[in-house]
């Protein structure tokens, strides 16, 4: 993967992204337990397979997600979180 | 002479002496089964024979021994870490992997050279003058120098960094050592192989059985093994096995390059380190460069390696020495670096009984071999951790107590 599309600028090469983790839902600070608030904050998913991860365009500022096989390096799809059904 | 050579090197008189039995079919159980035939995995089948007399073990490798993480390494062995907890553990394994060669009978090209960490901003000085303090009060040699004794110990290095990060001191560390990594394998293999342990090259751990939240046996590619102890010590693919047993961990897996260069005369005796360049670099025995930098930006499970990587870390090297610029890179490769959010590893016991981690070794799992076999060894023998890697355990991160260690390769303070 050298290039990635951005959903707003296009390909762009890679060198103008940041890849920003693992996409995860937080629990809720105010009703979850100790424990799960733990894992939320420490434990990932490390397993290969393809993922849904947070993306960052430097340039534009484009925070968004992609969805990428993490044992192939290959990018599936890019969105802007919350509108992948849009696409 | 050479034909001569050729003779005796074809002749049955005198085969090749092989370091362990070629075993092909593993028994129908064990004692306990290692996963991972790298330095970690071999170095707890040979402590479990040699100091608990545990011998009936098999050690499954999916590939060969020393394949992996072990043979990926740039081969530096220290313990000038920063929470006092690194610095006892690492400084443990630096003591054994002195005496190493002799132990395990096979020369290791042990090579005590001093290693220098690099400071280029008054910030990393801040972090040597502290790392140097923790070290001393536990004991080990490292102190921080200016400018003129480092271009006393290497005269090579431009101590202006071509204008670019001009070099403020660094933290000297007496003991920083570099090894040849296959060979501490091999040893291992050899001497574990020769009380016992069976070793299995090319068997892949494809499940483990677990009953009532018990180790009961492993699925393999050779079929069924029942044991009640596993232990895994396979880097980079420890994500995978713990997803067997379903057990949480924060590990992620980054790539982390290295690179050599056409091999020289020998001109560098130090290893010198910069974590504001994200460089490491020393002179091998067969004269190559040894140069490793930081890890890849985002997580990736392959070995494969990248032009960015070469670009980035070789224009740092032609700051910190210019007239490396018509030397050639021979050959680049990456390992699978187990990361954990706290630069420590994770080891010891896990929820599920029977079931032992060793892990979370990301960019700092060479140096701490021998320490982390023998370690593993006695948790496994007695079924609790020893308090040397009590810091290390996986609960810590439920219990909100990281380890905050910053002083591993690649982390830029």
């Amino acid at each position: 993967m050298k290039l990635l599309q951005c959903p707003i600028n296009g390909i762009r090469p890679l060198s103008e992204f940041t890849y920003g983790g693992e996409y995860r839902d937080m629990p809720n600070p105010d009703t979850c337990s100790d424990k799960e608030w733990a894992a939320y904050v420490h434990y990932r998913h490390g397993a290969p397979g393809v993922k849904k991860e947070w993306w960052y365009h430097g340039p534009s500022g484009t925070w968004f997600i992609a969805e990428r096989d993490t044992m192939a390096d290959k990018v599936v799809r890019t969105y802007i979180a919350g509108q992948e059904e849009a696409k | 002479m050479p034909l001569g050579l050729l003779k005796y090197g074809l002749s049955k008189e005198h085969p090749a002496p092989r370091f362990f039995r070629d075993c092909t079919q593993p028994k129908k159980s064990y004692d306990a089964v290692i996963i991972g035939g790298g330095g970690h995995g071999l170095a707890a089948a040979y402590y479990l024979a040699k100091d608990y007399g545990i011998t009936n073990v098999a050690v499954l490798e999916k590939g060969y021994i020393g394949g992996g993480n072990t043979g990926r390494n740039t081969t530096i062995v220290r313990s000038n870490y920063l929470t006092p907890e690194g610095v006892n553990f690492y400084d443990a394994s630096v003591k054994m992997y002195e005496d190493l060669s002799e132990e395990l009978d096979l020369n290791l090209f042990y090579s005590t050279r001093g290693h220098f960490t690099l400071a280029h901003t008054e910030s990393a000085m801040r972090t040597m003058r502290w790392r140097a303090e923790v070290n001393k009060h536990v004991g080990v040699e490292s102190y921080v120098v200016g400018p003129d004794e480092i271009s006393k110990a290497c005269p090579q290095l431009d101590i202006q960094c071509s204008g670019q990060a001009p070099i403020l001191g660094a933290l000297y560390h007496a003991p920083g050592s570099v090894a040849r990594h296959d060979a501490v394998a091999w040893g291992y293999a050899k001497e574990a192989d020769r009380m016992g342990v069976e070793i299995f090259q090319m068997t892949e751990v494809t499940g483990i059985d677990v009953k009532s939240g018990k180790v009961v046996g492993v699925n393999t590619s050779k079929g069924y093994i029942e044991t009640n102890r596993v232990l895994s010590a396979v880097a980079g693919f420890t994500p995978r096995i713990t997803d067997m047993v379903d057990i949480d961990t924060p590990i992620v897996i980054h790539p982390l390059q290295a690179c050599v260069s056409e091999p020289m005369k020998p001109w560098l005796d130090t290893i010198l380190v910069s974590g504001s360049l994200h460089v490491y670099v020393s002179q091998s025995s067969r004269g190559e460069l040894v140069m490793g930098s930081s890890l890849d930006p985002y997580e990736v499970h392959s070995t494969r390696s990248s032009l960015d990587f070469v670009e980035g870390l070789t224009s740092h090297i032609v700051d910190m020495f210019p007239f490396l610029s018509n030397v050639k890179v021979v050959r680049q490769w990456a390992g699978m670096a187990d990361l954990t959010p706290d630069f420590a590893p994770v080891m010891g016991k896990t929820p599920v009984e029977g079931f032992y981690l060793d892990a979370g070794w990301g960019t700092w799992g060479f140096k701490a071999t021998p320490i982390s076999g023998k370690t593993m060894a006695e948790t496994i023998a007695r079924d609790v951790a020893p308090d040397l890697i009590q810091p290390f355990r996986l609960s810590r991160f439920e219990d909100y107590e990281l380890t905050g260690e910053k002083g591993a390769a690649s982390v830029g303070h």
